[in-house]
């Protein structure tokens, strides 16, 4: 009860703390223009002559890889530039309340901008007969991955009250996972190992999992892989905190 | 309402707080005194919960830090050092952010905004953007945070850096004023602070308290309290030393100056044989002598000569 207004609190000043600030504009117009450019002029929306949103989804994990860490990279590593983490831990607040209100406000903002990508939804509906049931099942996967990136950028925010390494570092941690499932990737390894090597670290790679749900499958096993990713980068995060505290 | 045990605090192989033990009940006001790195602030993060002490016991107001910390931090009212606040907030928003976590909502909310905006002078300020202010202005919304939900235990780490003499002089009052009903702990390195806000001073050097009484108690130990200082005019200085060191409370005499035929002389106390007669003696003996005096006075032992002599290193107090 307790716990739930301070999470609700933490995730309101979080919030609040995007829009005050040009972050929040810049980010959306940003993330709606690449969105924008990606499905149209890159994807080949009109020329694939198809009522899906192949084009649209196909392009997020890339997009993600940059977008998401210049959201989260602040989260932790501001708190401890500025000196505000002692001021926020020493408040009756759990390390746990404090961490899951942040990263549910990141990824309330991540929500929102996915949300005023609907105009593509509309488009897609207007020109053809698109299966609304992929559709969505592609925005909860898109929604899960961006997750997953933002818990990871949680985690690297924690380590360092940098944001440029903060960035640099969940970069690279997300890139990994997006290439241990891509297709030249897999061809490459497919040559020196074996079948079930490759599948095994395919598995680990955010691409795999976030394929199913642009299908339109909404596979427990998926949605498992990127709540687990989550929950393991967010107690890592937890346990880094823990450990600047111990000094 | 405070109770700390052993409290020790090892960085790598640096112990930054050794063996640190003391106690502050409601209505007192202890002053932590020492030089930088002594290991204050390490201290008054242990006691927030901030972090975890090596070893040793903290309680505040009856709830153990470390295995009960929420309801210990909900008694607490906390001004880290430097005064950290959230730059992208307005005072008033941050303000009721620290009162929302506080567990204060609706009308106790608001009513708690407006006594800690009065209580800092920041009325005028109230909905600047915090990145926009002042040294000084962003300093008292800190401390505004820490008094907002009006709490049994303060804890401040130098709450007087930043502010302008006039500020300072208004914070002393403050901390005065709260001392009364709450337990208050604030660290400085302004000494007449301590002497103007605190009922009791802890000299903390090198991670040890090396020092614990009141202002008074700590004043008398240093080198000249009770010494009695006069300036004579036209009496030999070697006449003078005879004299007053021959006086039975005096320990000894001292020629502090000697110009064109003014004397100024101290004498030191002999505490063995109870000085607090000396002043009388010393009059006494100026008048039988019929010696011309400017100016006598008792001295009082001054903090800083005290604070000098407990802190400096040993290998600065051999010279």
């Amino acid at each position: 009860m307790s716990a739930w207004t301070n999470i609700n609190a933490i995730v309101k000043r979080e919030l609040g703390g995007y829009f005050t600030s040009p972050i929040a504009y810049v980010f959306l117009v940003i993330f709606l223009l690449l969105t924008g450019f990606f499905t149209f002029t890159v994807g080949s929306f009109f020329e694939r002559g198809e009522a899906s949103l192949v084009s649209f989804f196909t392009w997020h994990p890339w997009l993600y890889l940059f977008l998401v860490p210049a959201v989260g990279m602040r989260l932790w590593s501001e708190e401890r530039r500025l000196g505000t983490m002692e001021l926020l831990l020493t408040m009756p607040v759990t390390t746990w309340q404090a961490l899951i209100g942040k990263f549910l406000a990141s990824w309330l903002f991540l929500a929102l901008a996915l949300a005023l990508t609907f105009p593509v939804v509309i488009t897609v509906n207007y020109l053809g007969n698109p299966d609304n049931g992929v559709i969505f099942a592609g925005y909860v996967g898109s929604l899960l991955l961006a997750g997953s990136y933002l818990a990871i950028t949680c985690m690297t925010s924690a380590m360092t009250r940098n944001q440029v390494i903060s960035f640099i570092v969940a970069v690279l941690i997300c890139l990994f996972l997006i290439l241990a499932g891509y297709e030249p990737v897999t061809g490459l390894l497919s040559r020196f190992a074996s079948a079930r090597v490759v599948d095994l670290v395919a598995a680990f790679s955010v691409m795999t999992h976030f394929d199913a749900f642009q299908r339109g499958v909404i596979d427990l096993r998926d949605v498992l892989f990127f709540a687990s990713l989550m929950g393991f980068a967010l107690f890592t995060t937890g346990v880094i905190i823990r450990s600047h505290r111990a000094g | 309402m405070i109770q700390v045990d052993n409290l020790v605090k090892a960085f790598g192989p640096k112990l930054a707080v050794n063996e640190v033990s003391f106690t502050v009940e409601r209505g007192e006001v202890l002053g932590f005194l020492g030089p930088n790195g002594a290991g204050k602030s390490t201290t008054m993060r242990m006691v927030t919960g901030f972090i975890p002490p090596t070893s040793g016991a903290i309680r505040v107001g009856g709830y153990d830090v470390l295995e009960n910390p929420l309801p210990a931090k909900r008694l607490i009212g906390y001004l880290p050092e430097n005064a950290p606040a959230y730059a992208d907030m307005t005072v008033q928003g941050f303000l009721a952010f620290a009162a929302e976590l506080r567990g204060l909502a609706g009308m106790a909310r608001r009513g708690a905004v407006d006594r800690a905006v009065e209580l800092c002078f920041l009325e005028n300020v109230r909905h600047q953007v915090i990145d926009t202010l002042s040294k000084g202005y962003k300093h008292r919304t800190c401390l505004a945070q820490a008094l907002i939900h009006d709490p049994d235990v303060l804890i401040m780490d130098e709450p007087t850096d930043g502010l302008d003499p006039n500020q300072k002089h208004e914070v002393r009052n403050l901390i005065k004023r709260m001392g009364a009903n709450k337990a208050i702990v604030f660290s400085t390195h302004i000494l007449e602070e301590v002497e103007a806000a605190c009922s009791r001073v802890i000299i903390i050097d090198r991670g040890r308290i090396v020092a614990n009484g009141t202002p008074e108690e700590l004043k008398s130990r240093a080198p000249n309290a009770g010494a009695v200082w006069l300036r004579v005019k036209g009496v030999p200085a070697l006449a003078l030393t005879d004299e007053l060191s021959g006086i039975a409370g005096a320990a000894s005499a001292e020629v502090m100056k000697d110009e064109a035929g003014i004397v100024e002389i101290r004498v030191y106390p002999d505490h063995a044989k109870a000085g607090a007669g000396l002043t009388g003696e010393v009059a006494e003996l100026a008048a039988q002598q019929k010696w011309t005096i400017d100016e006598l006075r008792t001295e009082e032992g001054r903090l800083d000569e005290v604070f000098r002599a407990i802190t400096l290193p040993d290998t600065v107090k051999g010279q």
